[in-house]
């Protein structure tokens, strides 16, 4: 780690996370990505053509958005230049561009990056399945008349079945769960209950309704439609929710034995969040503030089956390394894909035994306090659009340390596949860099 | 190898390439385009007389200026044409040469980038074969019958010999210009390619010279001696509900040459050339021809600096800052619009989308890019980053000032900031300001998109140099600039108000507003005036005519403040002087009234009167200045030629008779002001 140079965190921008409701949402991701990415760049003076690069994480980018980082920085004004580019790690693309901006920086490659993710997962795509996909080929094959009619002839109704691509997109290719059973096989090893997630559940959105009259959400720029509305807050958000309403719900994933509920996992999301990173010799000459510094990050695997534990794997390594205990960690983000692979998490670093076998500790490292945990709510509430929501918690956590006065924040996300991403941040808002300098 | 002959040329050079193509390049000295001046064309009659003589393969004609091909005719010679006996040669020499360009025996090309109008379609229609390139700033066609003409260098008989009478009609009778691809799909040019292909085209046809497609049957059925006067007819009544025949005979006057002369093309082309030597000479082509040359002068104002923002910030997102800063984001301009309010900045960007879909149709890649230019900013970040703020806010000098401070801090040092306001003085609010001297009037007329006009208000403490970045902004964003004193009303309002509020008197009096809107149009104007009240809002037609009551000694008619007060308003409130239904002015057809042409003198006079009283206080630099400001921003009758233009082709002494005849029965509003005498 020697030679490498600071990052910080400078400004960022999201947009109001949207709620799928059924059919395609009035946004593209670049559409979201430029409504964030044109305000966070208006707040600052230098030119777009300082940017050492775009690094956009975005899972299921639409058919004309290939290479979506591209697409964003060309129409966020970025000079032509600039190169941009797109990462996908799944539910932590977010985390990893700004992960991947991190290392440009500190290893001196680039001083200024604008990073980020996005996700409409409302306009996933609806797929021809593959019997129909052949039979259109053999229609355009087909010459003759006759040709064309026999093919015509083979149709049936069956090839109009669609393949619904976030479905597929959310359920394992190798082990052949979804993800809502992954999180049931963690709420099965730690013997959560229903009661507990969806206590947890409640909690994230009364967190999050109280953030937002608080006004403690500033990092949100409002969109605006081509038909006259505008959208200006997470709008999944459900203040009334509570224990009662929220134990009608049935479970969706194990149907009839199962736990997890369309109430107490994340809802799907459209949203994008940007953020500025920068080094120091860049903060100095574009006199940019800085609001966080990033400190250091982790990649982690386990096993796909339990995906959602990868939080506590990626996290491990980061407080040892730096000889960090809970209590020196003053705000948690661990994204909610399921409360009860957050309540999961929390239980492992409590338990002897998951500490020893699977993170080579003496004895568990204690318990993550609950008040200090996704205090401004989470997935539940929030949403967790895939690609967004790893750089949704850097952000809003370099804010909450800002706004808290509190110095270190660690945030985490699991990952769909058996993957867990990890990153420490410092506060550094009050510090001025450009006074240092003098 | 190039051509001897041209060493003498100032415009031409002519270059023969390995397949003895003879490649015709035109690059007028001391002109940043391209016009068929009389010696552009002296020059090509002795290069195609040489050609003649010693055939090349083929030739190919192109333009040595970015962006356009020729722009047309050389119109500064036009203002000799006083009388046909100056007119007639001019023309017919004019057609002498496309005609031999015609007849010369060899394959001949015009390869066209960029714009390509009047004259240098007709030189590209004389030629076998037009190849353009399909890029945004290519366009083509025939806007003669805007000068009160039609071609006339064989324009009209070779355009409906290429692509049949009803598309080459609908060209020349609009005079609109199209793009590279629709000029190909109505067989008006051969081919569209991209730039990167347009010589290789040019090439092939010159060297394979395929037979040139006939238009459509249908399109030569049309063309059939039987049915010509019944289409004819048809397009005589189309005309007709855009410009009458006393006003604008030039399309009445294609329309006939098509009728009569379409069976002989050879005829025809003879009948053209007196056809438009006698439209030339008509007034109404005159004073078109002087709006034109208005319209350049404008133009040329905006000239004068180079000031080419980076980024414009609206502050108020009502109809008019919305549209001003849609405007600007269609105009390339990257910009932010700010309003406290969220739920009218989603109106704003709603209205903004609809406009950049009229714009580009269906061009998805462009409304998204238009969308992407134009922020809605409720934050006010652009403030900052703004070269020019323009406020577009309540009329409340208080609040305004207000904002000026606030916004003032922030602001980029060398920033101007631009009031739309249309009744507060400068002056009043300048003093908020810690550099006064950036504050200018940039006063927008609605529609924004349609109205060609732009008022730059210089207030008393305005920077001249803030003056001159504000004209050439307004040229940037294709509006006409003008310079106005800071006066109340400025110079439109003022002029349109007397014109209105007699109007209004008038219907107070019992005449039907039918009637009197039916005066001004016959006169010219493009809506009648009760219409325009009704249209623009009651209620801001009474609180603009209340500050210009106030300055001008202007009283208010009582009618006007009783449709106020009882919340008609007009367009915008289903009723107004109109009933309206759909947004359509409910007209009885059968309003009648005895002396309707007292009723155009009393809307005429007050207009024209107010035009002298502003020369006289000198509200902006000129006489034209006055014209061109009252034809673009009220549109007046362009045919007249402006109302101080009016007047004196309609003669000053015999006006002034008809004024005192008024004054006599209607009180002193009809004092022919003291500068009159001296028009």
């Amino acid at each position: 780690m020697n030679n490498r140079k600071d990052v910080y965190i400078v400004d960022g921008s999201r947009t109001p996370q949207l709620k799928a409701r059924g059919k395609p949402g009035p946004f593209s991701a670049s559409d979201l990505a430029v409504t964030a990415g044109r305000a966070l760049l208006m707040r600052h003076n230098f030119d777009l053509g300082e940017l050492d690069e775009v690094i956009m994480g975005c899972v299921m980018p639409s058919e004309d958005e290939a290479n979506i980082g591209r697409v964003i920085a060309l129409r966020l004004g970025v000079p032509q230049t600039v190169p941009a580019w797109t990462v996908q790690r799944n539910c932590a693309s977010g985390m990893q561009s700004i992960d991947s901006a991190f290392h440009n920086i500190a290893n001196g490659q680039a001083d200024l990056i604008l990073a980020g993710g996005v996700e409409a997962m409302s306009r996933a795509p609806l797929l021809y399945n593959k019997t129909m996909v052949n039979w259109l080929s053999d229609l355009m094959m087909a010459k003759s008349p006759g040709q064309k009619l026999k093919t015509f002839a083979k149709f049936r109704p069956g090839h109009l079945k669609p393949v619904i691509a976030i479905l597929r997109g959310l359920t394992d290719p190798v082990v052949g769960l979804n993800m809502g059973q992954t999180a049931e096989n963690i709420a099965a090893k730690f013997g959560i209950t229903r009661e507990q997630m969806d206590s947890f559940a409640v909690d994230s959105h009364h967190r999050l309704a109280a953030a937002q009259d608080a006004g403690h959400l500033d990092e949100i720029e409002t969109l605006y439609d081509s038909k006259g509305k505008y959208y200006d807050h997470d709008d999944g958000v459900r203040p009334d929710s509570s224990i009662e309403k929220l134990a009608k719900l049935r479970p969706v994933f194990d149907r009839k034995y199962g736990n997890v509920t369309a109430g107490n996992s994340a809802q799907i999301t459209d949203g994008a969040t940007l953020v500025l990173l920068a080094s120091e010799e860049a903060v100095k000459k574009h006199n940019l503030p800085v609001l966080a510094k990033i400190v250091d990050s982790q990649w982690a695997g386990l096993d796909p089956a339990v995906m959602g534990m990868g939080p506590v794997h990626a996290m491990s390594p980061i407080m040892d390394r730096h000889q960090l205990a809970i209590s020196d960690i003053d705000y948690w983000e661990i994204n909610e894909a399921f409360a009860t692979q957050v309540l999961g998490c929390v239980e492992a670093w409590k338990d002897d035994d998951y500490c020893k076998t699977h993170l080579g500790h003496e004895r568990a490292l204690g318990e993550i306090p609950h008040d200090r945990l996704n205090v401004d709510g989470g997935g539940v509430s929030i949403g967790h659009p895939v690609g967004a929501s790893g750089a949704r918690i850097v952000l809003h956590l370099a804010k909450i340390l800002h706004r808290n006065n509190a110095k270190r924040g660690m945030a985490s996300l699991c990952i769909g596949g058996g993957q867990g991403g990890a990153m420490l941040i410092e506060n550094v808002s009050n510090e001025s860099l450009q006074n240092e300098a003098a | 190898m190039s051509m001897e002959s041209t060493s003498t040329c100032a415009h031409w050079k002519v270059d023969f390439d390995e397949h003895n193509i003879a490649w015709l390049h035109l690059d007028m000295a001391d002109s940043k385009v391209n016009l068929l001046a009389s010696t552009v064309l002296e020059e090509l009659r002795g290069i195609l007389d040489e050609l003649a003589k010693d055939l090349p393969q083929a030739a190919i004609i192109y333009s040595g200026k970015k962006g356009s091909f020729i722009f047309g005719a050389d119109i500064n010679e036009f203002l000799e044409f006083d009388d046909i006996s100056k007119s007639l040669p001019f023309i017919s020499r004019g057609h002498e040469i496309m005609d031999k360009l015609e007849s010369l025996a060899c394959p001949t090309v015009s390869m066209i980038n960029g714009m390509c109008l009047g004259g240098g379609m007709e030189l590209s229609l004389a030629c076998d074969y037009i190849v353009a390139a399909d890029n945004s700033s290519t366009r083509l066609g025939l806007p003669e019958i805007k000068l009160g003409i039609h071609p006339g260098y064989g324009g009209t008989a070779r355009s409906i010999q290429r692509c049949g009478p009803l598309p080459a009609m609908d060209i020349m009778l609009t005079g609109r210009a199209l793009p590279a691809r629709s000029a190909k799909k109505i067989g008006l040019i051969d081919e569209c390619v991209p730039d990167r292909q347009l010589k290789q085209a040019a090439i092939s046809f010159a060297l394979q010279a395929p037979k040139r497609k006939s238009p459509p049957f249908v399109q030569r059925l049309l063309n059939n001696r039987i049915l010509r006067p019944f289409i004819a007819q048809q397009m005589r009544k189309q005309v007709s509900r855009k410009a009458r025949q006393a006003h604008y005979p030039a399309p009445y006057s294609l329309i006939n040459l098509w009728q009569r002369h379409a069976d002989n093309p050879k005829r025809m082309l003879r009948e053209e050339a007196i056809a438009v030597a006698n439209l030339a000479t008509t007034d109404t082509a005159r004073n078109l021809l002087r709006v034109f040359l208005l319209q350049d002068k404008l133009k040329n104002l905006g000239k004068q600096v180079a000031f080419k923002p980076s980024h414009v910030h609206v502050i108020g997102g009502g109809i008019m800052g919305g549209d001003i800063a849609s405007w600007c984001a269609i105009q390339g301009y990257t910009v932010t619009v700010q309003d406290q309010d969220p739920s009218r900045l989603a109106q704003t960007f709603k209205r903004a989308q609809s406009s950049f879909k009229k714009k580009y149709k269906r061009d998805r890649r462009a409304i998204t890019a238009a969308g992407d230019r134009l922020m809605p900013d409720h934050k006010g970040y652009g403030v900052s980053h703004a070269d020019i703020i323009i406020e577009a806010i309540f009329e409340d000098a208080d609040v305004k000032r207000t904002l000026y401070q606030d916004i003032e801090p922030r602001m980029k040092p060398d920033a101007i900031l631009a009031t739309n306001t249309s009744s507060i003085k400068l002056e009043d609010l300048s003093s908020s300001l810690n550099k006064p001297g950036r504050l200018v009037g940039l006063h927008f007329f609605n529609p924004v998109a349609m109205m060609p006009l732009v008022e730059i208000i210089r207030g008393n403490e305005t920077d001249e140099d803030v003056v001159q970045k504000a004209l050439a902004f307004g040229r940037s964003i294709s509006k006409l600039p003008l310079p106005v004193k800071s006066s109340p009303g400025f110079l439109v309002n003022r002029i349109l108000m007397p014109y209105l509020l007699e109007a209004v008197t008038m219907v107070g009096e019992g005449v039907p507003p039918e009637v009197i809107d039916k005066a001004a149009t016959d006169f010219g104007m493009p809506m009648g005036p009760i219409e325009l009240a009704d249209t623009v809002g009651l209620d801001i037609c009474k609180s603009v005519a209340e500050i210009l009551s106030a300055a001008l000694d202007m009283p208010l008619p009582e009618n006007l403040n009783a449709m106020a007060a009882a919340n008609k308003l007009g367009k915008k409130s289903g009723e107004g002087f109109y009933k309206y239904t759909k947004g359509k002015a409910q007209k009885n057809k059968a309003a009648r009234f005895a002396d309707v042409q007292k009723v155009q003198d009393r809307l005429v006079m007050r207009l024209l009167n107010e035009a002298t009283a502003c020369l006289r206080e000198e509200i902006v630099e000129s006489d034209e200045l006055i014209d061109a400001g009252v034809i673009f921003g009220t549109g007046f009758a362009p045919f007249r030629g402006g109302p101080i233009h009016y007047i004196r082709e309609a003669g000053k002494q015999e006006l002034a008779e008809r004024m005192n005849e008024l004054r006599q029965e209607y009180g002193d509003r009809f004092e022919s002001d003291t500068a009159w005498a001296g028009l």
